[in-house]
């Protein structure tokens, strides 16, 4: 099984890499990125400049000022670019027919969705790699925590990876890859608005739909916890996305 | 080897097939012949897993195509009837991936490719994009993936379509020597190819099966409804009207000076009789001749007729 699933996911990964899509993601979420963790540094260095003046105390640490600012925009950064990994995965695959080389060789659907998927999983956590130069960075010039560093990455895979299965799942229902990013885009979007509605929700409602927020379950990456209850969370929510999948591919053949 | 029992298809009310029988022994290269929409298509969807049937029951190699789909994938060989190529791979790596989904063995992946190329002439182009290649061999690209993990089972929707001439004749050969080690199923509306690469012919309608056997057989089968063409040199209706009405007509068609007459299937010889009565009601027989019924008008007739 696991050898179906690396046969597959083998052959998109390295598809990313023949057309300029891959290049152009990569590329421009490192611009934005690196922009960002400037912007983001220097601001960091003249608050702290500024405290000291003034003597306001210790000031804002590494950690609050420049970790969870980061990592936090780089979700909604992802929010914007995972349709555009996951758009051509089955859409794609369907308008070029090959998708019947898939169905008809001897592979479970749970191979082929779970490969696509891990193709995807492959390019976002060579683009996350990448970041790693900003703790370097961090490390070599100052003294930031381990701890919520690696959580951040843990909880930035995991919440991108929601976005990864929803993009699975969208590409899936539509052969047209606009469609799909489209709908994947909205769906990230849903999900990270429905925390804006809990403020203004009851007590019941509020904790429901903070329950459903993705963002919600960030917080604690975000400060150095790795919360089991938001690790199971993520892991659902990109567990049914790819069993949608499932369902959906395999309704196709029903009709 | 391939058997199937009642086999059923309907897309929403419509049934794509209906009701089909048929069963093609090991090694046998069986054409399925029909205009388009007749079937052919969605009959070797099911026969290779893409889709499920409605109703009825299909086996390959003793498996169940529905409850033991993985097995059946494993020996069958698939080309549908747009040949599923990547355009950014090269024709290589393109056909070693299809060789690893089929499961050949890793250290025999390699050798099977080399084979595969070889045998669709395409050892050339194996390190070309498949977005540039031609149709054709594009065409043969799609074939060499359904031969590359040497099935027992090759089911090949159109596999001559658009190749030229000279890899058409290459393809039929081909397919040809498959035969015996392989047990070939292949559709086409193309009736010369039937012709020339199969044993036996299928011949399928609207869903269902007319016909079903050896192509001496079937023409044997229509040639007893023989048509006999004249040209007079005054035709009239009252003479027409009596053409119809000798024993053994099927019917009389005018255009002009040209008459066609068709025999009812099983009439005894009568050309004296047409050519007799065409000429005392003045009608002048200038030229007489039998039509030889050809394929195509076997394949037509027999797709034409309104089904019983």
């Amino acid at each position: 099984m696991i050898n179906n699933i690396w046969v597959v996911a083998r052959r998109d990964f390295r598809a990313y890499f023949t057309s300029p899509i891959a290049y152009i993601i990569i590329a421009g979420f490192m611009v934005i990125m690196g922009w960002m963790f400037f912007f983001n540094l220097s601001h960091f260095n003249m608050q702290n400049m500024q405290y000291q003046q003034y003597n306001m105390g210790k000031g804002v640490s590494i950690t609050e000022g420049i970790i969870r600012p980061l990592y936090g925009n780089m979700n909604v950064i992802f929010l914007f670019l995972v349709p555009f990994i996951t758009m051509r995965l089955f859409a794609e695959e369907k308008k070029l027919h090959t998708i019947e080389l898939l169905m008809t060789a001897p592979l479970t659907l749970t191979e082929i969705i779970l490969g696509k998927f891990f193709s995807a999983f492959l390019l976002l956590a060579v683009m996350l790699g990448l970041t790693v130069i900003y703790p370097i960075i961090l490390f070599a010039t100052g003294n930031p925590e381990i701890g919520p560093i690696v959580s951040n990455y843990i909880g930035t895979l995991l919440l991108a990876s929601c976005y990864l299965s929803t993009g699975v799942l969208f590409s899936s229902v539509t052969e047209n890859q606009i469609v799909a990013g489209a709908l994947t885009f909205a769906a990230g979007m849903f999900f990270w608005l429905v925390s804006w509605a809990t403020q203004s929700a009851g007590p019941v409602w509020g904790d429901l739909l903070n329950y459903l927020s993705l963002i919600s379950h960030y917080n604690n990456f975000g400060m150095g916890l790795v919360n089991s209850s938001d690790v199971f969370y993520y892991l659902s929510f990109i567990g049914i996305g790819l069993f949608l999948t499932h369902r959906v591919l395999d309704s196709y053949r029903w009709r | 080897m391939i058997q199937v029992s009642h086999l059923t298809k309907l897309y929403g009310p419509r049934p794509a097939v209906n009701d089909l029988n048929f069963e093609v022994k090991k090694g046998e290269i069986v054409g399925f012949l029909g205009p388009n929409g007749a079937g052919k298509s969605t009959t070797m969807k099911i026969l290779t897993g893409f889709m499920p049937a409605t109703d009825g029951k299909a086996t390959i190699g003793g498996f169940d195509v529905f409850e033991n789909p993985l097995d059946v994938k494993r020996n069958v060989g698939f080309l549908p009837e747009n040949p599923p190529v990547y355009p950014e791979m090269q024709v290589f790596d393109y056909l070693e991936f299809a060789a690893q989904l089929h499961q050949v063995r890793g250290d025999l992946i390699k050798r099977a490719v080399s084979t595969a190329l070889e045998k669709t002439a395409l050892g050339d182009v194996r390190n070309r994009l498949i977005g540039n290649l031609s149709k054709g061999y594009r065409q043969r690209v799609g074939l060499a993936q359904a031969l590359v993990h040497n099935p027992q089972v090759l089911i090949l929707d159109e596999p001559t379509v658009g190749l030229d001439p000279k890899q058409i004749i290459e393809i039929r050969e081909l397919i040809k020597s498959l035969g015996g080690d392989h047990t070939v199923i292949l559709s086409s509306h193309i009736l010369p190819e039937v012709t020339a690469t199969c044993q036996r012919i299928i011949v399928i309608s609207r869903g269902q099966i007319v016909a079903q056997d050896t192509l001496e057989q079937l023409t044997t089968r229509i040639k007893k409804g023989l048509i006999y063409s004249l040209v007079v040199k005054t035709p009239s209706p009252e003479g027409v009207e009596a053409l119809r009405k000798i024993d053994g007509v099927g019917g009389v068609t005018s255009a002009g000076t040209k008459l066609v007459v068709e025999l009812k299937p099983g009439a005894k010889e009568i050309r004296d009789k047409i050519v007799e009565t065409a000429v005392s009601r003045g009608m002048g027989v200038l030229e007489f001749s039998a039509e030889r019924v050809s394929l195509e008008e076997i394949f037509l007739q027999l797709t034409t007729v309104e089904q019983a």
